[in-house]
């Protein structure tokens, strides 16, 4: 079958072709150009293997990859692929081991990914001769297993399958770094757990649904109900200079609920003026020193992660593609070593609002949901985003479609290249 | 046994009308099993299993289940479904100071409009149980489930 090409309407990156959701061809080589290539992707954060020896399962793009902590302290991102056949022999997804073994033939590994031992690599003596084994030129350290570029930031980690990839600092550029320093500033995390969903939608999806300010005022009716968000918040959006990674920053207003004339910001149908909480705790929010002003920032670090600051919630959502027409997304909670208990009660009291049940997080992966199916039904089509108008660039309010833009103009260089 | 007849079969009817109300989407419902000061919890194995606080859901309070049933009335945007509860046998794992320590298997089927039936949410309840003078209520529910994928959303009451 002929699968449907990518034709773009204009040479902006207002319309959005359909087939780049569609299009399992295309799918492989982004898969290639942004996930295993030129990219740093998201593995986890160093508190998930804080012992010499732990480790955890994890993925970049559809690849299976391994972070260990190795008997030195040092973070090591392996893949899990078996240096002999291929095996894929990680099965726990954490743990604590000494050595990395292919229960297949026992095949076993450092926790760097170096082999260590192979059975019968110099045969088997028997009746006086020696049988079999590996030839005389078999070169352990050609036989490792696939060792993955490294860098950690502020207790982050990332890794490359690339080992010519520029450094994370220069990958993230200056406006990016300094936010992802104000969240990750070197204080110790906590680890407060992981969500698990499978949206069944193409991955791109959600990383333009964290760059899309259009929608929140719009379709989290909660957030507008119950006043935390207002289409006329303070609000900056900010890139990276080839516009793939944004920062959504906004600062909430003590205007709280819209009313009276200022109902219009909100334009929400089912926006209901006078509705209060039974229980307002789901909104004790704590202003934080670290905040710096603003209230929340969504960054958006392509291709494989989300970090969010919503007031007291803090997570890293990590992006796991399977096929163009579904992702893995996993949520990784945490909070600050300096925490009191009070203030973990709260970051989990208000994760309430996030994730797979989230009262302002669920309907995101509902609509991507229904977006990959229209998809589907029409790879010729394609989707507007014109908002704010047809270019990319930084703005200093919530009423563009810039950022989304911005990734498309970034994804039509490296794709179309 | 820990508990006399008349308990067990208040807790069985417990768990049953709980099932039946949550599967008929009058949402409302759901609230009334609670006592005021309740805590619903609906969190991934992994997380209890690994002693980490965070659930998907997590509600101190008979407040916050109506927030969520107001949430999910008039609110959140999703796909409407059917969910069919199917709820083992509870066991009595022990009663102290009148407060019912049970537990029970549970699967919840999703049905989407034009779609098939499909195993949305596999788990445990793990509960603690009151007499009040409106009966037997839930004074602790914590729902532990062993399903790894949420497929997509969660948005009714399990």
């Amino acid at each position: 079958m002929q699968e449907h090409p990518i034709h773009w309407e204009r040479d902006d990156t207002s319309r959005i072709p359909f087939a780049v959701y569609t299009n399992p061809d295309s799918h492989k080589k982004e898969l290639e150009r942004f996930f295993y290539k030129n990219h740093w992707s998201y593995v986890g954060l160093e508190v998930e293997i804080p012992n010499a020896g732990d480790f955890k399962r994890t993925a970049i793009g559809e690849r299976s990859v391994v972070m260990t902590r190795s008997q030195d302290g040092q973070i090591h991102v392996v893949e899990n692929v078996c240096a002999h056949r291929g095996m894929a022999f990680c099965r726990e997804r954490h743990g604590n081991k000494k050595e990395l073994v292919c229960p297949y033939h026992q095949w076993s590994y450092a926790l760097d990914g170096k082999l260590q031992g192979v059975p019968f690599r110099r045969g088997v003596r028997q009746d006086g001769k020696v049988n079999g084994g590996m030839p005389a030129d078999f070169d352990p350290k050609d036989h490792g297993l696939t060792q993955l570029k490294v860098a950690t930031r502020g207790g982050v980690v990332f890794a490359s399958f690339d080992h010519n990839v520029e450094s994370l600092e220069d990958y993230m550029g200056p406006t990016i770094l300094n936010y992802f320093d104000r969240l990750f500033s070197g204080r110790k995390l906590t680890l407060l757990g992981y969500n698990r969903q499978r949206i069944p939608g193409n991955w791109k999806l959600m990383q333009e649904n964290i760059k899309d300010p259009y929608h929140p005022g719009l379709l989290h009716t909660w957030f507008v109900t119950f006043g935390l968000w207002r289409a006329d918040n303070k609000s900056e959006l900010r890139m990276d200079k080839h516009h793939r990674h944004a920062a959504m920053i906004s600062t909430r207003g003590t205007a709280g609920q819209a009313s009276g004339d200022k109902a219009q910001v909100t334009q929400v149908s089912s926006f209901k003026e006078s509705m209060q909480l039974n229980d307002p705790s789901f909104l004790d929010i704590v202003p934080e020193p670290w905040w710096g002003g603003p209230t929340a920032v969504m960054m958006t670090l392509f291709p494989s992660v989300i970090f969010q600051q919503q007031v007291n919630s803090v997570s890293t959502r990590h992006i796991q593609p399977d096929g163009h027409g579904a992702f893995d997304f996993v949520w990784t909670h945490f909070g600050f070593e300096d925490d009191t208990p009070e203030m973990t009660e709260r970051r989990l009291r208000q994760a309430n609002l996030f994730g797979p049940a989230g009262f302002v997080s669920a309907d995101d992966g509902e609509v991507i949901e229904f977006s990959q199916q229209a998809f589907e039904t029409k790879p010729a089509h394609r989707a507007v985003a014109e908002l704010g108008g047809r270019d990319v660039g930084e703005t200093d309010h919530m009423v563009t479609e810039t950022l989304i833009r911005g990734m498309y103009d970034y994804w039509r260089k490296v794709m179309e290249d | 046994m820990m508990v006399d007849m008349q308990t067990w079969f208040g807790i069985q009817q417990l768990y049953a009308d709980y099932a039946a109300a949550v599967d008929t989407g009058n949402w409302d419902l759901w609230p009334d099993f609670f006592t005021d000061d309740c805590v619903y919890r609906l969190q991934p194995r992994e997380n209890h299993e690994r002693g980490f606080p965070l659930a998907t859901l997590s509600l101190t309070s008979k407040g916050m289940l109506k927030d969520r049933v107001y949430g999910i009335s008039e609110t959140i945007y999703h796909d409407p479904y059917y969910q069919r509860h199917v709820v083992g046998a509870p066991i009595v794992r022990k009663v102290v100071d009148g407060r019912i320590h049970s537990e029970a298997n549970y699967a919840v089927f999703r049905t989407k409009l034009d779609q098939d039936s499909t195993v949305f949410n596999v788990g445990r309840y793990m509960d603690t149980i009151v007499q009040t003078p409106d009966g037997f209520k839930f004074a602790e529910r914590l729902c532990v489930y062993d399903s790894e994928m949420i497929p997509n959303s969660i948005i009714y009451p399990i």
